[in-house]
């Protein structure tokens, strides 16, 4: 019997986040051998925010977007390779074409939640070369349900062969995820992409599934961004080896494994009053590092910080907001002292 | 002085609001609206203002050269490509408000004089006209330190119409192009945010720098500082509500700079500071090339 749910493993693109951009092509071979050894449909490689992000502004990577998938591609046998792309961050000449050229299977074009048409262009081209192509929209929760079913089918209609929902800010209980998955309905499949920020990321997926979802991304322990993921070890031991296709005690070793590779270790404990904070104000889980160092940078509370940016409704991307938000709360500690 | 004749190309948001800016000018004439619908707001608004307006396109124009002396294009990088080779054959000028690039990249505060004796010039992007005074000024004090300038603007959703989603690689390869071009360094990035929050945001652009190792901590800050506030001065010249918002700081081990544009809320709203700045910038360099066209009268 195949498999009736994907799980998509983003240990190699989310876990970026955790570390600053810092996964080594080392790291990756290591780890791809170990989890296509185990039967993980899709392995995620890449900088935190996708192809072409490594910049100022999100953080530099260690490696170039072609080392990480050259390592990938060689170490992968059975699964396929994906990677996940924004546009405005990455053009289709200088970053989309040369990953299909690296021999990338699965490309996750995404968006924020209410601008599902800059993907238009990218799933296209991703289709037109005869790839498959998720389309992705991130930070799910800032949208009404309305909407939220108006966006997902503008991604239907540009031919993506999914449609996959982020909790980007891991603020979803599990019925957020029944009402949102409901009102996300198309003609293709459906994916949940969860954050533990509330520590409800099993919950979540396994609610996802429930109501019809059939790709669900987990990481190695949770590894990924501000709490982490839905421990994929934890998606597979509860949904089974049957209808995932993966055997269990090869993940195990292959998540062992991530927790010696990765600098830290990929295990992420109980959410941190930032993480829990950051999931209240609605904020993208690749805040997290950068929240830090602005608030010891300009020395003001990280929950101050927090609060201004979840008033401002700030997305994913906006990290130089982080900065003025921080620099101007600064400036208003100043002038209050006598 | 007698007024230069323009035609507006494309009556989307951009040619529409650059018609009300137009009408403002004590140098330039708005004589045509030219669009390809007929239902177009951007045309109604023209007739009403009393400017003929077409929704011929650019079909239009090029029968009735005789009507204008310069062309505004607010179309597409692929229209706009399209119809320069047309334009120069007739002998007019065109301002070039896509991504197209056909001729050279024109920031008026930096080179509006040398761009008079081209018969094409492009307003490179709003990010650009945003984001190059501040690169160029990076260049100035640093030079060949200067390792990479990276710009990254965030816009309102509601300002931006199809044309931008559907021109986002060709706004970021202009945009770092004039990063390149301007400041002098070969690294350069751009990035587009949008932002769907309510009330609208106005646009934010921020310029991001690495600089050389070599350099001492907080090398030239101050001169940096300095040569930022100036050229900032210059801008709202022509783009008023142009306003630094977090001056050159060291962040991190790069250097952060900061503006907010909000716009003049001629046809769109204030929060539309991205097409409010490619508007001015076009403006100015219109009634740069007005002036000289007046001087030429003059001296004939």
């Amino acid at each position: 019997m195949s498999p009736s749910i994907t799980i998509s493993d983003p240990t190699l693109r989310d876990g970026n986040h955790a570390i600053g951009h810092q996964i080594t092509a080392e790291m990756i071979r290591r780890y791809c051998e170990a989890v296509d050894a185990a039967g993980v449909p899709i392995v995620e490689v890449g900088h935190g925010n996708g192809l072409g992000a490594s910049s100022l502004q999100l953080g530099e990577s260690a490696c170039s977007d072609q080392e990480m998938l050259a390592a990938a591609r060689g170490a992968l046998k059975r699964s396929k390779l994906g990677v996940h792309i924004i546009p405005g961050f990455a053009t289709i000449d200088r970053d989309l074409a040369p990953a299909l050229d690296a021999g990338v299977d699965i490309v996750r074009v995404a968006s924020h939640v209410t601008e599902a048409d800059l993907c238009e262009r990218h799933i296209r081209y991703v289709k037109d070369h005869g790839r498959t192509a998720y389309g992705v929209l991130m930070m799910s929760h800032m949208i009404g349900l309305q909407g939220l079913g108006g966006q997902a089918r503008k991604l239907a209609d540009y031919g993506a062969d999914a449609v996959i929902l982020m909790d980007s800010a891991g603020i979803y209980k599990p019925i957020d995820v029944a009402e949102r998955i409901g009102s996300s309905q198309t003609a293709c499949p459906i994916g949940f992409h969860g954050h533990n920020n509330l520590g409800l990321a099993v919950a979540n997926s396994i609610e996802a599934v429930r109501c019809g979802a059939t790709i669900i991304d987990g990481t190695a322990r949770g590894f990924g961004a501000g709490a982490g993921n839905t421990p994929i070890e934890i998606l597979v031991a509860l949904l089974g080896e049957e209808q995932t296709g993966i055997d269990l005690a090869k993940l195990f070793a292959a998540v062992e494994l991530a927790d010696q590779l990765f600098p830290g270790g990929a295990v992420r404990t109980t959410p941190s009053p930032l993480s829990i904070c950051m999931a209240a104000a609605g904020l993208f889980s690749g805040f997290a590092k950068p929240i830090q160092r602005a608030a010891q940078r300009f020395g003001v509370p990280e929950i101050d910080i927090i609060a201004e940016l979840g008033q401002r409704q700030v997305v994913a991307g906006q990290e130089d907001l982080i900065v003025e938000v921080a620099a101007a709360l600064a400036d208003r500690q100043k002038d209050r002292v006598p | 002085m007698k007024k230069l004749r323009v035609a507006i190309l494309g009556s989307g948001n951009i040619g529409t609001d650059l018609l009300v800016k137009c009408r403002r000018s004590t140098s330039l004439e708005p004589v045509v609206v030219a669009g390809r619908r007929k239902e177009s707001p951007g045309l109604c608004l023209a007739a009403g203002l009393g400017v003929d307006m077409t929704w011929h396109g650019v079909e239009a124009l090029l029968c009735t050269p005789e009507a204008y002396d310069l062309v505004f294009d607010c179309t597409s990088a692929a229209d706009a490509k399209e119809s320069a080779p047309k334009f120069k054959a007739l002998g007019k000028k065109v301002i070039d408000l896509t991504p197209a690039r056909v001729g050279p990249m024109a920031v008026p505060v930096l080179n509006r004089f040398d761009m008079l004796r081209h018969d094409n010039v492009n307003m490179v992007t709003c990010g650009g006209q945003a984001s190059i005074p501040l690169a160029w000024a990076l260049g100035k004090v640093y030079g060949r330190d200067l390792e990479y300038v990276e710009v990254v603007s965030s816009i309102a959703s509601k300002s931006a119409g199809p044309a931008t989603r559907a021109n986002l690689d060709e706004y970021i390869t202009t945009t770092e192009r004039g990063l390149a071009e301007f400041s002098g360094c070969h690294k350069t990035k751009a990035i587009l945010n949008l932002n769907p929050a309510a009330p609208c945001v106005d646009m934010q652009t921020t310029v991001l720098a690495r600089l050389s190792a070599d350099l001492p901590p907080h090398g030239n800050l101050k001169a940096l500082t300095r040569l930022v506030a100036d050229i900032v001065d210059d801008v709202k010249e022509y783009v008023p509500n142009y306003e630094l918002i977090v001056p050159p700081t060291m962040e991190g081990g790069r250097i952060v700079i900061m503006v907010r544009v909000r716009g003049l809320g001629d046809y769109l709203p204030a929060y539309a500071g991205n097409l409010d700045i490619i508007n001015c910038a076009a403006l100015a360099m219109a009634e740069e090339v007005a002036m000289q066209a007046a001087i030429d009268r003059s001296t004939k």
